[in-house]
């Protein structure tokens, strides 16, 4: 009986640590699906729609990464978690990615264990108040209450702004962001708060979103990334590329519609390595020569699953604004493939 | 011997796998290459907080912002745990009424109440206490000087001048006072049998000799009164309807099952017992207070501490109605900005075992009190 435990014990403390320290692509090859983190539910990002399909844009930044390891965008297998389990989901290696709605900031960066890879939506923390209040400006609420969803910088953002200007407020705290949104709809607040992509989102579940208006200023800036591991470099490549390539899609011009033609005729030699026609970028990284070529022809460029989610034809009707290509003004940029 | 050496083994084995979880755990911490250690509790939380019991602003500690969320944790509790108690006493000995509707109302009550989920008995009171009030501009106005609109109840706040201390002390004589009357009134009786009805003397102490100070030292205590500035009352203090909402929630909620256990408790008393106390020729008061309660007290008081247990668990939910308690400030705020989840919740989880402990505690201490004790002499 004894002898037996301390070979159990024995076996635990070996094998334990050997486990999680395997590299995090083999892992996810020999399960044969990659396990994403998403937001359990918010409109535009990652939702149920009337199918009971998952959708959104950070499903499709998870379908991606899919397509370039296995070429099957459907490799994939999501878990829905909330703010306050999702870094420890990705620490414990309940999922490989979190393609979440996390703020890049210091504090969750150093000392985590975590690692941020690439800002793939700019987003800032904007106000929503009723049209009859007559508000026109941020600086307008002193004393005023504002109800806001934790889980993010929201909080720290608020405080800081009205302190900063002077002004008073207070400040009603909920767990969950649609909880804050309804509290403001009864009236709890004059103002409610949070990323303009959740006020966008969010808003559509307001009883009569046209009596409200979203005000003008940004008070904080909002990268969000999706995150990983740190320690594993390979990995944490493996992700910023795959995003890149998306960018770089963009900006080369290739869609899901058209990258076939340009993998057969193209003759921009950035296209050509980029789509393993005359380069095998892929092999770095341990992942197949297709393997751009895979996401962008399954999921499509980073341009395509803005607009397909959030862009102006969808219900959250959002311009890019600093998510346009840098050629256009905004702040999406992919280094050079070569 | 045997039963000692088996005794040490299953201890020793006990903590060694205790050891070997916190080992791995703080080994593997290490290895992720995640920061531990509690530091952070010095350093500024930067949030703001609706209710708070001290002094709190968004320069204070993390720490403080802890000590915040644990009284308002502590604060809902202890009150619904009263209320919880008054009701559920009612409810349970009316569920016991020889009055037809009295008792199918109190059995109506306890069906109804404990077969909804906690969670939506607190979102049906919180919206339903939020919806049907007004803004700000058009409150309810009591008085003049309280307001109750959408963002909460409005009540004066005293400010104490100089010379407000006679008004304590003049109410800790008075209750002193009180409590020598009564210890003289009961001897008496013991002695002499005769009663004497010592409740008025108690009502003209208690309420007139702090009056009488109040005179005395000048009227010191002032009243701040809210007013309407910009979007909301500022002054005086505010009842915000997150504690409302929650202390009704869980009072209602945990004294259908209060209500339960002293019904259990009641009938579980011999009613024999009753007769006999009948036959003794004492009044139906009497025969309650003195043979029923004593004895159903025996049966009623191990299941209650569950239920306060319980209670003081569930007041984790409020986090889902914004009230600023241990879940939602420190388990949450906290532990978001922080990126410290393993500290945090080990703290969390403390709080909880330690205020369950503590309500074991006393509860156990109470129950060796009343328990019965059979007299040979």
């Amino acid at each position: 009986m004894t002898s037996r435990w301390i070979v159990a014990a024995g076996f635990a403390c070996a094998v334990l640590p050997g486990l999680a320290a395997a590299a995090t692509l083999d892992d996810v090859k020999a399960r044969g699906a990659l396990h994403c983190g998403t937001a359990p539910n918010i409109p535009g990002y990652a939702f149920t729609d009337d199918k009971g399909d998952r959708r959104g844009f950070d499903i499709d930044l998870c379908k991606a990464m899919a397509a370039a390891i296995f070429g099957d965008a459907n490799k994939f297998k999501l878990t829905p978690v909330g703010p306050r389990d999702a870094f420890a989901a990705l620490q414990t290696a309940a999922v490989d990615i979190l393609t979440h709605r996390f703020t890049w900031t210091y504090n969750r960066d150093a000392g985590s264990g975590l690692n941020f890879t690439r800002v793939m939506f700019y987003d800032g923390q904007g106000f929503m108040v009723r049209k009859s209040l007559n508000v026109k400006s941020v600086n307008e609420l002193n004393g005023a209450s504002i109800c806001v969803g934790q889980g993010t910088t929201t909080e720290l953002n608020i405080a800081d702004y009205f302190r900063s200007h002077s002004m008073k407020y207070t400040i009603v705290t909920f767990a969950d962001l649609d909880e804050a949104r309804r509290a403001y709809d009864e009236g709890r607040c004059d103002s409610w708060s949070n990323d303009r992509g959740s006020l966008a989102a969010r808003g559509l579940g307001l009883k009569n979103r046209d009596d409200h208006v979203i005000l003008p200023e940004t008070i904080s800036k909002e990268p969000i990334a999706p995150m990983v591991r740190q320690g594993d470099s390979q990995w944490e490549d493996i992700a910023r590329w795959t995003f890149d390539a998306l960018i770089a899609a963009e900006e080369l011009g290739i869609t899901s519609a058209n990258v076939d033609e340009l993998k057969a005729k193209s003759e921009n030699p950035e296209i050509k390595r980029l789509l393993g026609v005359t380069d095998d970028l892929g092999q770095k990284n341990g992942l197949p020569a297709s393997w751009a070529y895979d996401a962008i022809k399954q999921v499509g460029n980073y341009g395509e699953i803005f607009e397909r989610h959030l862009g102006p034809k969808t219900r959250l009707g959002m311009s890019r604004g600093q998510n346009a290509l840098w050629t256009n003004g905004g702040m999406m940029m992919a280094p050079p493939f070569r | 011997m045997r039963a000692v050496f088996v005794q040490a083994s299953v201890a020793a084995a006990v903590a060694a796998i205790a050891y070997f979880f916190v080992h791995n755990s703080l080994e593997n911490l290490e290895r992720l290459n995640v920061k531990t250690g509690f530091q952070f509790l010095a350093r500024p939380a930067g949030f703001g907080i609706t209710q708070h019991l001290i002094p709190y602003d968004e320069d204070s500690s993390y720490g403080r912002a802890f000590l915040v969320a644990l009284l308002n944790t502590l604060l809902v509790s202890a009150i619904s745990v009263v209320l919880a108690t008054i009701i559920g006493f009612t409810v349970g000995l009316a569920r016991l009424s020889r009055n037809w509707l009295v008792a199918k109302l109190a059995t109506a009550y306890v069906e109804t109440i404990r077969n909804v989920p906690l969670l939506l008995h607190l979102f049906f009171w919180y919206f339903a206490v939020l919806r049907p009030l007004p803004g700000p501009r058009q409150s309810v106005v009591f008085g003049g000087v309280a307001f109750l609109n959408n963002r909460g109840l409005y009540l004066p706040a005293p400010i104490l001048e100089p010379g407000f201390a006679a008004i304590p002390i003049a109410l800790l004589v008075a209750g002193l006072a009180t409590g020598a009357l009564v210890w003289w009134s009961r001897r008496t009786r013991l002695r002499t049998g005769r009663h004497h009805s010592v409740i008025w003397y108690a009502i003209v102490l208690l309420i007139g000799l702090p009056f009488v100070a109040d005179v005395l030292a000048g009227f010191p205590i002032g009243w701040d009164i809210p007013r309407l500035a910009g979007f909301n009352f500022q002054g005086g203090v505010v009842v915000i309807h997150e504690f409302v909402a929650l202390t009704v929630g869980l009072s209602i909620y945990s004294a259908a099952y209060v209500a339960e256990i002293v019904r259990a408790g009641v009938l579980a008393v011999p009613k024999g017992q009753v007769e006999a106390a009948r036959s003794l020729g004492l009044r139906p008061g009497q025969v309650n207070r003195l043979v029923v309660v004593p004895q159903a007290l025996r049966v009623i008081v191990p299941p209650l501490t569950s239920q306060y247990l319980n209670l003081t668990k569930n007041s984790s939910l409020a986090a889902a109605i914004a009230y600023p308690e241990i879940m939602l400030v420190f388990a949450g705020t906290v532990l978001n900005q922080t990126g410290q989840p393993f500290e945090v919740m080990t703290i969390t989880m403390a709080v909880y075992l330690g205020l369950s402990l503590i309500i074991s505690l006393v509860m156990n201490w109470y129950n060796r009190r009343i328990t019965l004790k059979e007299r040979t002499s």
